[in-house]
Formats: structure tokens, sequence, C-alpha cells
């Protein structure tokens, strides 16, 4: 396999965030599949956008959450997601 | 209004809402392939009286209003329904995830396109076989190439792309060479479920059973694969439960995650429901899917645990929980009683029925390529 590379995180083509309103949470939906999301992963995953870094996207959420170091947390949680497919690099194709 | 989860017959547990809804469209197909999961009974009269347009399009608001989030559109072939890009363009407004399971035979550029234009969300293509002689042989019509030019297709397009390879006694030994078929064809995703003996596979389970030595072939193969290619493409490789010794929690249990609607418009809790006899299923036409999910008799003959077998109320691994006493139509089918609980079981008083057909599945010598029956909408075929 090989290491896993992720500057600007995107989710993979086929997958998208929708907010499921009889269960009221976001999930990614994928092929055969929906994932449901915790607050902090739909905050990050909302600022997916294909052009942010991990680095922009750690410091809007720092910035929304008065200043706190969160950058480990964000590059840990996207890693996680990346690991199982829900997310890629924007330039993976 | 969105749906909410009723109270269950007894009053006591929640219904869950369903995940997902198996949309049979018609049960016309191109292709005879011999484990169909469709009833045997495709070709009665009554799946001859489609469900017209305007109730699909109703039906899928309703699912997902109801909780519904996968749309599967599925057959026999959807794609003989001049009216599914409609039915993708709806689910898109409601926001269901729609994928197209389709032989790929009808799925030329301008069928293509306009599913795009709709919104389809995801491509699934069904191959036979990597080899394909052998591929065109189990489809019962020369169908390979033209499923090839279908997955490059939808690859061109922009579809992200399942291949579903259904494995088998005559097909798994070029397990290899099939998941790199997968990956050349850039598939995101391949699903190698071997067949179950349900549906058409059932009455030719001698055939396509596989041995021992083909299954652990299979998952050694898988295994390196996965490591190899790592998530830019999911395997899913499912063993035939029959040789497994604890049941599958089918359907992920009865009418808790998922139903079917059948080209009638009937609706089901599974593919092989309409094989129990004495059960009335209610028509979409009829009544809202909310209330035939929380209300009808069907979806509530095993829902909760007052129905559950004696021997998985004792469960020494309490496992009930997790494979609701495993697939009611495979109880019926090898025991003659719909509620027993499903022989795969090795606590099963039955048990011996699948043991002994694993045990004829590998004895030496056994023909590796026996005589199939093959799908038809034509005529129900004689067991035997």
């Amino acid at each position: 396999m090989e290491s896993l590379r992720l500057d600007i995180p995107v989710l993979p083509n086929g997958f998208r965030l929708h907010w499921d309103k009889v269960r009221e949470r976001h999930v990614i939906l994928y092929p055969e599949g929906a994932l449901a999301l915790n607050d902090t992963a739909v905050q990050v995953l909302q600022l997916c956008d294909g052009k942010r870094t991990i680095e922009n996207i750690a410091d809007e959420l720092s910035a929304r959450f008065g200043g706190a170091d969160v950058h480990d947390d964000v590059e840990n949680l996207l890693i996680s997601l990346a690991n199982i497919g829900m997310v890629k690099d924007a330039g993976d194709k | 209004m969105p749906a909410t989860s009723n109270g269950s017959a007894n009053g006591t547990t929640q219904i869950p809402n369903p995940m997902l809804l198996i949309a049979e469209l018609s049960y016309k197909c191109p292709l005879h392939c011999p484990y169909c999961s469709n009833p045997l009974t495709i070709g009665d009269a009554k799946y001859s009286d489609e469900l017209p347009t305007e109730d699909w399009l109703r039906v899928l608001r309703e699912a997902a209003d109801l909780g519904v989030l996968q749309l599967a559109l599925t057959g026999g072939e959807p794609l003989v329904r001049k009216d599914c890009e409609e039915f993708v363009a709806v689910a898109k407004e409601v926001g269901l995830y729609s994928n197209l399971i389709t032989a790929g035979t009808p799925f030329t550029r301008k069928r293509a396109e306009a599913l795009r234009e709709a919104g389809l969300d995801n491509v699934q293509i069904s191959i036979q076989d990597s080899d394909p002689i052998n591929s065109d042989r189990i489809a019962g019509i020369k169908s390979f190439s033209k499923k090839i030019e279908a997955a490059h297709l939808a690859r061109e397009l922009g579809f992200p792309l399942t291949i579903n390879v259904v494995l088998h006694r005559q097909n798994l030994d070029r397990i290899e060479e099939i998941i790199q078929l997968a990956e050349d064809l850039d598939a995101r995703r391949v699903e190698l479920a071997n067949s179950q003996y349900q549906g058409w596979a059932a009455i030719n389970r001698e055939s396509l059973m596989p041995t021992r030595e083909q299954l652990e072939h299979g998952e050694q193969v898988v295994t390196a694969a996965r490591e190899r290619i790592g998530p830019k493409m999911e395997i899913l490789w499912v063993l035939p439960d029959y040789y497994e010794d604890t049941p599958k929690p089918c359907m992920g249990g009865w009418a808790r995650d998922a139903f079917l609607i059948a080209p009638n418009g009937d609706m089901l809790p599974c593919q092989a429901a309409s094989s129990i006899p004495g059960m009335e299923f209610e028509n979409v036409r009829d009544r809202s899917l909310a209330e035939i999910w929380f209300e009808s008799e069907a979806f509530n003959r095993f829902r909760g645990t007052d129905w559950i077998p004696e021997v998985c109320r004792t469960c020494p691994l309490d496992r009930f929980h997790i494979d609701f006493g495993g697939c009611r139509c495979q109880a019926l089918a090898l025991t003659g009683d719909v509620t027993n609980v499903d022989p795969v079981c090795k606590f099963s008083e039955h048990h011996a029925i699948v043991t002994d057909a694993v045990a004829a599945a590998n004895q030496p010598g056994r023909n590796g390529n026996g005589e199939l029956i093959f799908r038809t909408i034509e005529k129900v075929p004689v067991r035997g």
C-alpha cells in the first residue's frame, strides 16, 4: 500500500455530505452506505472544498474556537477518514 | 412531513426507520444468470403489471420522508424502464443516494448522459467472469464486451463505478484476474459475493457451490489484494453462508434496515419473502410506505423477539441480536418451517442439511462445471 499523502483533503467522487432529516444528523453518503458523523467531523468536512489545505482548515476552526490549537485533531480525524476511503487528497485521482 | 418511528406491535420496542429501498423496476432482463436472486416466479402475470411512473415517483418521495438514504435501482434490468432517468431526477431532488445496478448492456451513451444529467450517484455493473467466454456462458447471452464498454463509459462520464461479480464454483478460480479486471476498469468498489442459495441459485446449488479449497484460495487472494490496493478500491468478499457455522443477519434483520418493492408494487422485507406461503404483501398502490413499513402484518411478522426459535432464546453465543436467527426464507426452504432457526446455524437440529451439502461439494472428483438451469421469465422451471 502506498503511504498516505493528504495536503488538500476532499471527499472522493461519489461521496457527499447529507443532512439526514429523519434521524437529525449529518452523514456521508457513498456507494452502498452511510456513515454518521459527529459535529466536529461535520465542521471539518464542510471546509473540505478542494482548495483549503489541512493548515487552512485547522486555522479556520481554531479561530472559531477562540484560538485553541486544533491542528492535530483535524489532521488525525482526516487521516482516519482517509484510511477508510472517506477522504482523499485533491491531487489523487 | 417526515414520518417518525412508531411503537412496535407489542408497544415496547421502537421500530427503526429504513435506510435502503431496493427498487426492482422490472423483472425483464437481457441476462439469464443461473444464480439470479429474483424469485422463480418472475414469469407470473402479476409482475408484468408494472408500477406506473407516477407511482414510483410518489414512492421515492415517501421513501425519503420515511428515512431512506440509499436507493438501489435494480431489477431484472432497471434500464428496461424508459422512465429510469425520471426516478433518478426525483431521487436527487429528495436527497436519496441513487445507485443503478445494471447488466451494462443497455447502458448506452445516450442513456448514460441522461442519467448523469439527472444526477445519478453511482453505477454498478455486473460481470459474470473475467474470462469473456465464460462470462457470456454464465450470462446466457453474449454480453461481456458490451459490459466492458459500459464500464469505460461510466468512468469517462465521471461516475464512480462498482463492479459486481457473483462468485461460484465455475468462476472462483479466476478471482485474481477478476480483481485485476476491476482495477483495470478503474472501479471504486468491487463486490465479490459468493452466490447464496436463494432464488435461482437454490435450484442450481450443486453446480454453483464451491469447494473449501476454492474459498481458501479466494480469501488469500482478497487479503493480498486489499493490502496492495488500500482504500483506493474497496473489495467486498462474502462467503457462501453454508460454509459458516452461524447464520448471516439476512437483510440486516427482518424489516429493520431495508425493504424492497417488486415491479408490480408489492412491498416486501426481502428478495425471497414472496416464497413464504400464506404471507400477504401489501401494494404501494393501496397504502403509503410508512403504513406498510410500520403496520403491515408481513413486516411485523418477524420483528422483535416474540417469535424467536427456542434454540435462539438459549443461544450459548448470545447471537440473536446479531443474526436475528438468520434467513427466514432459507429456514423455510431447507426445513419446511419459516419459524425455525436458519439451518446454517451449528445449533440447528437441521444443520446436517447444510454440512451434507458442503461435504457433497467437496467430494474428490466432483464435476467443476455442472449443468445449470438458466433464469428465464418465460416459464417457471421444474426443480430437479
